[in-house]
């Protein structure tokens, strides 16, 4: 077995930033990530960290266009913790070495973002996601952090008390990928998931194909409720092909979409009569498939993105990276001609409900990035808000877990902080197969911290050997690819109450053709099938949980569009949409949203641009 | 949560357990549509619809596996697209007929550094290589190995132990003499500085330079281009001072560094990201021996 006090799953920005943290509390800290750290994809961001780090702003303003920007879904104690050290983060990481981009008198760079009331966007070029993967690997190397890389972590040591906040997190079982082994993790102090996105549930998106959910999927076995899954932002300009990103930063820089007719549709067409092109990602989304299915799309699928207009000099300057992606990945050079682009899967709002701390209701089970909700992006995200988010929150998560006391946080998670219960009609009954849970051992009888592990490394042993041993059966390719189909079809921008439930019988036969996956590769060595076939398991339950909330949410708030519920519903959906997988027979239960700030309550008002 | 077909069967009326009939025979059919994925017929059916095919080559071991503890290759055949890359090759090649062939691969878009490899004989990043490209693609094959000079650990699979351990040896991350006190107070560096550090900062750890290097294929210790860049990044960097510049300096002027390199610029020509690498080692080499006659 092997011991840390803190273990840190997943080695993206959130995770070495945890790891970090950890580390200058004293705390024996090991990564244990999938990917080689600078593998991870956080190194794809591209646009930017929000801060307000000068006179003329405020935290105050950065709070509140945070709040705004979340349609009131986002949670004031949050998103207040979130901005006001946003700015001393990014600090550290200037103060670590990153390359900003600078102004002439030497100081970082700041430029405009959608949804911003002061361009308050630092970067690194069009390539800020890189720079602060590998300035944060680099401090993970300058500290000696023990780094399990290309080990795959495929279930959390969780004993089995009936309630989940009466639940532990000792550790977790990881499977070296290059060797076959399978250990036990053992974690004194705390495990911090920073797993990052779930873009795999949909076929267009910006994520990496190691963007399965695992975190999310893991934590929502193991009894941590997932929160606003149905929140997913589909980032406004991923280039048609591929689903690669163009920055936000083009539009940032003064880039200006068209439609087929050469219109200016964000402004002649009346979706964003002030912002225009930088009105929030949701509306300049919706904008662009309503252009679509108008027919004033380009070959009826995607709009013209244009920064020609910005000059060679701007663009080689600010958003170099952006000739090359467009180039490599559409053939299309950004200095000559637009560039087609559409909305595409981008980012998940939603996901493990932590508190401020990073805290998760299982004793000693922490999430941060992607993979948590705090929640601060609510029910949608603001440009360049990720970043600093992964910072604030991973740091916290370390902190929390290496001993700092951080004080109590304001946000209640876990079943006892519901104040509503839901029953929504499904048309086929969502969850395991047949109820009981695998993750959790039943009777109540496993406390002992290595008791718990070893059962889970058996249960695991067992479940690798069943699926190497079968000779023949379903390829997971096959379900992988129906769960994705399926998602970018019925649970899309826009979403309809017959679309979504068809989803979720797709995803019911998905899950039972799962029953029979098998992995033809029989080798113990570097087994991509295996690891490949376990994940979509977890993508298969993440989207199973994203199209239930949206079926759920019956209103229209920022992301979260519905066909038969056409304005937001102050009065009834100011509350988080919460589902527990209750062992393997998922509920759904609402949290009210937390409004009340510091110094000042946040008054839902209408979002306009 | 209640399931809607249980409540219909409960409630019994007429049109509603139509319903509920109609809505288990949907489900049946969707069962058979999905029972009837499969993918290598699908394969078929593609290539007999596609204009245009593409064969690949490919190297495949597996230490542990029979047949294929000794080194063979495979050839896939798979239907060409407008914009198709060698990693969408690989990609469709595994999820259609073969689950165990094994490659890295993750971001699709050149900067997680997973998917070097050597197609063609060259190295190159598979994601960002076009097969239409690669000469001759339609009528013959295209070979896809593991890097060279590198162990394989299977397939396409390769142990990137040893390029990290150099790129750890030459202390690769930023260290200021001193740091500025105020509150907020970023260090400053001026656009030229920065200008001149960003090519070096463009790295993605892929290996392929390192791959390349006649040097580094010789001589285990040679530090290799990847690293020596990393030096340089921070060398060159003005916001940590000349003490730090000193030691690193130092590092990479030790007997298998800078000096090694002979200039063949193989290096820089499979560069993804386009780092001029052998400029910036002979950079380092200028400024060791301006260094060294400032101290002698």
């Amino acid at each position: 077995m092997y011991e840390h006090d803190v273990l840190v799953i997943g080695g993206g920005g959130a995770g070495l930033r945890a790891a970090i943290a950890a580390h200058e509390e004293g705390a024996d800290v090991a990564i244990v990530t999938k990917l080689h750290p600078v593998r991870s994809h956080t190194g794809a961001a591209e646009g930017g960290i929000n801060a307000a780090l000068r006179d003329a702003d405020s935290w105050e303003d950065h709070a509140y266009d945070t709040m705004k920007g979340s349609d009131f879904l986002g949670d004031a104690p949050a998103i207040e913790t979130f901005a006001k050290n946003a700015p001393d983060e990014v600090i550290n990481l200037e103060h670590w070495g990153m390359p900003f981009s600078r102004e002439e008198d030497g100081r970082v760079s700041q430029r405009p973002f959608g949804g911003l009331s002061f361009p308050r966007t630092t970067y690194a070029g069009a390539e800020t996601g890189h720079h602060m993967l590998h300035t944060m690997y680099e401090q993970v190397v300058k500290r000696g952090i023990e780094v399990y890389d290309e080990w795959y972590v495929s279930r959390l040591a969780v004993t089995d008390h009936d309630d989940p906040e009466d639940r532990v997190c000792h550790g977790c079982v990881a499977y070296d990928i290059k060797s076959g082994e399978i250990g036990g993790f053992r974690a004194t102090g705390g495990v911090i998931l920073a797993t990052g996105g779930l873009g795999q549930a949909f076929d267009h998106t910006t994520n990496a194909v190691a963007n399965t959910g695992d975190g999310p999927a893991m934590a929502y076995r193991a009894g941590v409720p997932v929160e606003d899954m149905e929140m997913i932002q589909f980032h406004p300009t991923t280039l048609p092909s591929t689903g690669v990103l163009i920055s936000e930063g083009v539009r940032g820089e003064g880039g200006i979409l068209y439609n087929d007719e050469g219109e200016r549709f964000m402004f002649e067409d009346g979706y964003a009569n002030n912002e225009g092109e930088l009105a929030s990602r949701d509306v300049v989304s919706r904008a662009e498939l309503t252009e679509v299915n108008e027919g004033n799309g380009i070959e009826d699928e995607y709009v013209h993105l244009d920064m020609r207009h910005l000059g060679e000099e701007r663009i080689l300057d600010r958003l170099e990276n952006i000739l090359h992606l467009a180039e490599d990945f559409e053939g299309v050079d950004g200095l000559e001609e637009p560039m087609p682009v559409k909305p595409g899967q981008h980012y998940a709002m939603g996901g493990i409900e932590v508190d401020e701390n990073g805290e998760t209701c299982i004793n000693g089970l922490y999430a941060a990035g992607e993979c948590a909700c705090v929640s601060m992006h609510g029910a949608n995200r603001l440009g360049g808000n990720a970043l600093p988010e992964l910072l604030v929150f991973g740091a916290r998560a370390g902190y929390h877990a290496g001993g700092r006391d951080l004080g109590e946080a304001r946000i209640d998670t876990g079943p006892s902080a519901m104040s509503e219960e839901e029953d929504v009609q499904t048309p086929v009954s969502p969850g395991a197969i047949d109820a009981g849970d695998e993750d959790i051992a039943a009777d109540g009888a496993l406390v002992e911290p290595s008791e718990v592990i070893d059962h889970h490394v058996t249960a695991e042993e067992r479940r690798v050997d069943e699926l190497l041993e079968k000779e023949d059966g379903v390829n997971h390719a096959e379900v992988r690819a129906d769960v994705q189909e399926t998602m970018t079809q019925n649970v899309n921008v826009f979403r309809e109450e017959d679309n979504l439930k068809e989803a979720l019988e797709d995803l019911r036969v998905a899950r039972e053709r799962y029953q029979d996956v098998f992995v033809r590769d029989p080798s113990r060595t570097f087994n991509t099938d295996l690891i490949h076939t376990i994940e979509t398991r977890n993508i298969i339950d993440v989207a199973e949980a994203i199209t239930l909330g949206a079926l759920a949410r019956e209103e229209f708030r920022g992301a979260h569009w519905r066909k038969e519920h056409q304005e937001r519903k102050d009065d009834e959906w100011i509350k988080h949409t919460m589902l527990a997988w209750n062992d393997g027979n998922p509920t759904i239960y609402y949290k009210p949203v937390e409004l009340e700030g510091e110094d000042k309550t946040y008054e839902p008002k209408e979002r306009s641009y | 949560m209640s399931t809607e077909v249980k409540e219909k069967e409960t409630e019994q009326t007429e049109t509603e357990s139509v319903e509920s009939s109609h809505q288990s025979r949907r489900m049946e059919q969707k069962r058979q549509r999905a029972s009837q994925r499969d993918l290598e017929e699908e394969a078929r059916e593609e290539i007999d619809d596609a204009d245009e095919t593409i064969e690949i080559k490919v190297f495949r071991f597996d230490p542990e596996v029979a047949g294929k503890e000794e080194p063979r290759f495979d050839t896939f055949h798979v239907p060409f697209f407008k914009g198709m890359t060698v990693l969408d090759a690989l990609i469709y090649a595994r999820d259609h007929y073969d689950s165990s062939l094994t490659f890295r691969h993750s971001c699709r878009q050149a900067i997680c550094g997973s998917d070097a490899l050597f197609v063609n004989g060259t190295q190159c990043l598979g994601c960002k290589t076009q097969i239409a490209d690669l000469e001759g693609h339609l009528n013959s094959t295209i070979r896809i190995e593991p890097l060279p000079h590198q162990e394989v650990v299977k397939d396409l699979v390769v142990d990137m132990e040893h390029f990290y351990d150099q790129m750890e040896a030459v202390e690769p991350f930023f260290d200021a003499d001193e740091l500025p006190d105020g509150e907020l107070e970023e260090q400053r560096q001026d656009r030229e500085n920065r200008e001149k550090i960003k090519m070096s900062t463009r790295c993605i750890w892929c290996g392929a330079c390192m791959s390349s290097c006649n040097i580094a294929a010789g001589d285990n210790e040679y530090l290799g281009p990847a690293a020596i860049n990393k030096a340089y990044r921070f060398a060159m960097d003005e916001r940590e001072g000349e003490n730090r510049k000193q030691q690193r300096l130092n590092i990479i002027e030790q007997e298998h560094g800078v000096w090694r390199c002979q200039t063949q610029f193989s290096c820089t020509e499979v560069c993804p990201k386009d780092i001029p690498l052998t400029e910036h080692i002979q950079e380092l080499k200028r400024e060791a021996v301006k260094n060294n006659l400032k101290f002698w």
